[in-house]
């Protein structure tokens, strides 16, 4: 399947504003001829900043920031212990050099081979398993008190709900926000195959198993934007399921929850109607009108987030549009059917409908 | 001292053509006919090598689609079906055979043996092997290999569309039964078979290994077995052991395959440090020091591999303290290992070593290995898995244990063992060539993995996006895989290229002190007779031995009745107990295979009657086998081996190697049986009302029948006393009983469940007790057939009070059998009830 080629959308009718010849609806079936321009648009706009920082060697996280230590203070005592094999081994074929006798190479055996890593695993062991309980803490009373958010894998995007104390629910997906400075419990599950929950510079990943529910605790230590991918194989396009994970200020954390939690403001539009009239309230809900399907992601508030398609486009008009029309292509596997028989101009007034969703 | 036997030049001359006569290979076609161990080992390694280079192209392919970020070279679902096929065939079609195609080849010179004890079951494994691998490969050029990844975790691999994971499933189920039919063999020749003298502390340290891997093997496999069975039955007939909607666990299938799977990997590694533990030596110019340490490390390896299997799941939310029991396990083994390496240094440095590509190998192997083993340690720690778990890092750790512990340490084995297939050398230059393009471009390939990884790239992604920091990291991965690739081109090369210009003859060009350097080419004997041993290192130690052995100076000489012959000795001590006459060349063999291959691939489409077809075909081809080439009675009772020796031809009961094969056999078989009622009381645990409401199979109909079983398993242990005892008509009557017995405690098996109408398709609970009932019904079918075949042997008088080998072996048979049905019967018929 030709990727690059087919991430191109051949918008030309659209963009010049006017409805879709036959013709040019066939040339749309057919391939993608004039869709070259935008592929190359397509490449330049994905930028870093979007997709977000993915690297456990960058923490920006308690746990990550714990396991980043022991990994250099790791990579430095392997080295050194590699160098003393190999220089152990390179001596060994040297022609000219003494031969030892038998009992300083027995013990050699037992004080490199034996005693040396019994000492230093046991040691290494011990932090280990000091550090195991303090990384993921579970003390149930303090995890009433906070944050909890629920995260619910499916193939191949991510259904969150947070929890809080006191309140209603809210659900959204495909990008995790979290406060800065506070310890946030995740519930982690799954409704289909097996996935994992990752967010590299927050800290380990957690796999999401159906009929299991899994907790994680995660505490960010600074804000940022970060890249959270399916870590466990969960099908055609495992590849291609990342979430967005976002570290806020507690109280910028908070007013944006609040705004999540609100139902969705949308003007009445072609856009708003072609939604209903096509039938995508089956499958998505956004909370304010009469889309209220479970089957596919919350839409509430679609156009403030980084990415769409769970991480899969950047989060435009064009991108959106597209992945209305071919989402198979977009998303190999992926459940939703493709909308690419509809009027350009259709499928653009959805886009821009639900961009507007804020 | 040893006495020879003294013969004239003519009589050697006579013996020699009679053996060569009687162990000659049939010529055209009939050549793949063979059984000769020699033979079967080539095969078996060359297959494992065609495999190798196929799962290695689909490496490249995949490098290549990684190359750039956002590749478009290939699709995503073509992407999956090659990693998936990469590791299933790297794993089961190279890994694992390759280790046994090397013992088959070697053990039985290096024994000082003939042959191994049953080398039609050598050729049956091997053409099981080639047709299930050919097979499972052959799926992704129909566009239908499996996509889930080699440890195909349910539910994406239960629910996966198109036939690949039942190809996946069916055809590696059948190459286990190839691996344990290998074990078998392998276990029994080197407890039995070794020569006279050669007691089990004088053992080539490859034996010990080989030893420790085959009892790794019985162990191991059997658990992936009980997981594939239980995964067939969820695909083919919708049983719901791994949906968590009716009862089940996709855990469970977590347990099973890693249970097997982190054994596999010491089953991989530990043959490779086996052939580095003869290479060492010869090129030290001394003995291995530290015998016993390497020895008990091997062992301890293979003991501690079977408790961690957990650190592969360490990210599924299992309690912390079992992630601290596993962790801990898990540095542990890192300890044993450390011990084997530690051991070859010390004998280089004991020794003066000559430098060799062998050597090169081996000492480079060791070098990545090494690497490997430390980021193991790594990852072994429970938080650092957390980050690592099935990232890049971890693509880079397992690579560097298996390439550097066993992809190195082969290519060491094979320059250092080509002169036993050729008695010529590989070229050093183009070894010399190949171990730094090798050595180079596995390090540019695998090692930027580690940081690829750690930058958050999972594995298994067909593609990436760009600017997060993976692009060059991959570009580069991709240019040393290509390199890596190019190196093992050239070792292709070394081998296959035309080297009639190359001066042979070479016996021993190393200078090695172990029996297999004595056996030649040319000559498919083995051993011309077989020595007694008295050292680790006789060609080293004993003065003369490889003229003495070639003058016909010691055991088996000749082949005067026209039959193949090897000695069967004691355990411990290597006395020699036996000859041992072993089966020639024979089509049955591959007829075997081949019905059973196609029993695997009817089912695999669901084509229900081909599938009887050539199960009936396999059945009946398996029997005929049995009557014609086993237990035969010999026409003299004993005969005379040289240096004034007699030994008895025929053996029955623990002291023959069929009752040992048996047994080892249904150790395994155990084994696959406790995963079953393992999986039974995971169920259990799992829920609070495991039976889910349902009802269960009462107490009754499984009481009746364990009384049934009781019953006939009594009939069958007096039909072989009575037999024993020459009351033949009495032995035939309660064989005759027993069949019965048989009969009428499997339907009481099946009228538990079936009573109460459990509907498999409902519960779990239904289901775990249905496979335990069938289970046992189809060992009790085998069973009843095994009491009519030695009805049927005795009728013949093929079994008589003397000769009684069948009885004794399906006697033993049965003592599992009825072990099974106790266990089974008090499960599902007392366990509710007592709860």
């Amino acid at each position: 399947m030709p990727i690059l080629r087919a991430r191109a959308r051949p918008t030309g009718a659209a963009e010049k504003g006017g409805a879709l010849t036959l013709a040019s609806r066939r040339a749309r079936n057919n391939g993608s001829q004039s869709g070259r321009r935008l592929c190359v648009a397509f490449l330049t706009v994905t930028s870093v900043p979007a997709l977000g920082q993915a690297s456990a060697l960058d923490p920006a996280g308690a746990e990550a920031s714990s396991i980043a230590t022991l990994f250099w203070a790791m990579v430095v005592g392997g080295a050194l212990l590699w160098l003393f094999v190999v220089s152990l081994m390179l001596y060994g074929i040297r022609r000219r050099r003494r031969v030892h006798d038998e009992w300083t190479a027995g013990r050699l055996i037992f004080w490199a081979g034996a005693v040396f890593p019994v000492v230093t695993l046991f040691l290494l062991l011990g932090y280990a398993l000091w550090l195991m309980p303090q990384l993921r803490p579970w003390a149930p009373a303090q995890a009433a008190a906070t944050l909890r958010i629920e995260v619910e894998g499916r193939q191949f995007w991510w259904r969150a709900v947070y929890h809080r104390p006191g309140d209603q629910p809210v659900v959204t997906a495909n990008e995790i926000r979290l406060p800065v400075g506070e310890r946030v419990e995740f519930t982690l599950t799954s409704s289909d195959v097996i996935h994992s929950f990752w967010i590299p510079p927050l800290g380990g990943k957690m796999d999401m198993i159906p009929g299991r529910t899994n907790r994680l605790s995660i505490l960010a230590t600074k804000p940022g934007t970060f890249r959270g991918p399916c870590a466990e194989f969960c099908g055609a396009s495992h590849a291609l399921m990342a979430f967005s994970a976002i570290s806020m200020e507690p109280e910028a954390f908070r007013s944006w929850l609040a705004a999540e939690a609100g139902p969705a403001r949308p003007q009445p539009s072609d856009g708003a109607r072609l939604f209903v009239e096509n039938g995508c309230g089956a499958c998505h809900t956004i909370r304010g009108t009469a889309a209220s399907g479970e089957v596919g992601p919350d839409l509430t508030h679609v156009g403030s987030r980084l990415m769409i398609g769970a991480g899969t486009l950047p989060n435009t008009e064009e991108a959106i549009a597209r992945f209305i029309a071919e989402p198979d292509v977009v998303k190999p596997g992926s459940t939703m059917p493709p909308f690419r028989m509809l009027p350009e101009t259709e499928i653009r007034a959805m886009a821009a409908y639900l961009k507007a969703l804020q | 001292m040893i006495v020879g036997n003294d013969f004239s030049l003519r009589e050697r001359r006579a013996q020699e053509k009679r053996l060569r006569a009687v162990w000659a290979n049939p010529s055209g076609w009939r050549y793949w006919t063979s059984v000769n161990n020699f033979q079967v080992g080539l095969w078996y390694a060359s297959a494992a090598f065609a495999f190798m280079l196929f799962a290695g192209l689909l490496a490249l392919i995949m490098r290549a689609q990684l190359a750039v970020p956002e590749n478009d070279l290939i699709s995503a679902g073509f992407y999956n079906q090659a990693f998936t096929l990469h590791g299933t065939v790297m794993m089961f079609l190279f890994a694992v055979p390759i280790f046994e195609a090397v013992a088959i080849f070697l053990l039985p010179p290096m024994l000082g043996a003939r042959e191994l004890p049953f080398p039609r079951l050598g050729a049956f494994g091997f053409w099981s092997f080639f047709l299930g691998g050919v097979f499972v490969c052959g799926s992704i050029l129909f566009d239908s290999a499996p996509t889930s990844g080699w440890f195909m975790y349910p539910p994406l691999a239960t629910k996966e569309p198109g036939y690949g994971a039942d190809i996946w499933l069916l055809g590696l189920s059948f190459i286990e039964v190839a691996s344990i039919a290998a074990a078998v063999e392998i276990i029994v020749g080197i407890m039995k078979c070794r020569a006279p003298g050669m007691r089990i502390n004088l053992m080539p340290l490859f034996a010990w290994y080989l030893l420790v891997v085959a009892g790794m093997i019985l162990f191991a496999f059997p658990p992936l077995i009980a997981g594939d069975i239980l995964f067939e039955m969820e695909r083919m007939f919708d049983w719901p052991f791994f949906d968590a909607s009716r009862g089940g666990d996709p855990i469970l299938w977590q347990h099973l395959f890693w249970i097997f799977g982190h054994p596999e990997v010491y089953i991989i590694f530990l043959p490779a440090i086996a052939l580095m533990a003869m290479i060492v030596p010869t090129f030290a110019q001394r003995p291995i020091v530290g015998y016993p340490w390497i020895v008990l490390a091997a062992v301890g390896t293979g003991f501690i591999s079977f408790g961690l299997w957990v650190h592969h799941m360490f990210a599924t939310g299992l309690p912390q303290i079992s992630l601290a029991f596993f962790s801990a396990a898990s540095e542990a083994v890192a300890i044993p290992t450390g011990v084997q390496i530690f051991v070859f240094i010390a004998t280089m440095l004991a020794g003066r070593v000559i430098f060799s590509v062998p050597m090169l190998f081996g000492i480079g192997g060791i070098a990545v290995f090494v690497i490997g083993g430390l980021t193991g340690v790594m990852v072994a720690l429970a938080p650092f898995d957390w980050q690592a778990h099935d990232s890049y890092f971890i693509v880079a750790h397992l690579h560097y244990v298996l390439i550097g512990g066993m992809l190195f340490p082969i290519v060491a084995g094979i320059y250092y063992y080509y002169p036993l297939i050729d008695s010529k050398r590989l070229s050093n230059r183009l070894g010399k060539i190949a171990f730094w393009l090798m050595f180079a471009g596995f390090n540019v390939a695998f090692f930027p993995m580690h940081l690829t990884g750690l930058r958050g790239m999972p594995r298994r992604v067909f593609t990436y996006p760009a600017g997060i920091g993976w692009d060059w990291l991959n570009l580069v991965s991709t240019i040393g895989a290509y390199v890596f690739a190019a190196s093992v081109l050239v070792v292709v090369y070394d081998v296959l290229r035309p080297k009639h210009r190359q001066p042979g003859g070479e016996i021993n060009p190393w200078n090695a002190g172990t029996l297999e350097w004595i056996s030649e080419p040319e000559e498919n004997w083995g051993v011309r007779s077989i020595p007694i041993v008295e050292s680790r290192y006789p060609l080293w130690d004993q003065k003369d031995l490889v003229r003495r052995i070639n003058e016909g100076d010691f055991y088996l000489p000749d082949a005067e009745e026209g039959k193949r012959e090897g000695l069967v000795t004691s355990v411990l001590d290597a006395r020699p107990l036996q000859v041992l006459r072993v089966g020639g060349t024979s089509y049955v063999t591959i007829v075997s295979a081949a019905s059973l291959g196609m029993v695997f691939v009817a089912l695999t489409f669901h084509w229900w009657w081909t599938a009887l077809v050539f199960g009936v075909a396999a059945f009946a081809s398996i029997l005929y086998w049995l009557w014609t080439g086993t237990s035969e009675i010999p026409e003299k009772p004993q005969k005379d081996v040289g240096l004034g020796l007699t030994l008895p031809i025929y053996a029955s009961g623990p002291n023959s190697v069929g009752w040992w094969a048996m047994f080892i056999t249904m150790v395994g078989d155990g084994t696959a049986f406790a995963s079953l009622v393992f999986g039974y009381f995971f169920y259990w645990t799992i829920h609070g009302d495991f039976t889910g409401g349902l009802a269960g199979p009462g107490a009754f109909w499984p009481l009746l029948s364990l009384a049934f079983f009781a019953a006939a398993w009594g009939a069958t242990v007096a039909a072989r006393a009575l037999n024993q005892g020459n009351r033949t008509d009495l032995a035939r009557a309660s064989l005759a009983a027993g069949c019965i017995l048989t009969i009428a405690g499997s339907l009481a098996a099946f009228l538990g469940p079936w009573s109460h109408t459990m509907e498999p398709t409902a519960h779990v609970y239904a289901a775990i007790v249905w496979i335990l009932v069938i289970w046992l019904l189809c060992h009790a079918a085998v069973g009843a057939v095994m009491q009519l075949y030695c009805l049927a042997r005795s009728f013949a008088g093929r079994m008589t009070a003397e000769y009684d080998g069948d009885i004794r072996n399906v006697e033993l048979y049965w003592h599992f059998l009825v072990l099974t049905a106790v266990v089974t019967l008090l499960v599902i018929g007392l366990f509710p009830k007592v709860l």
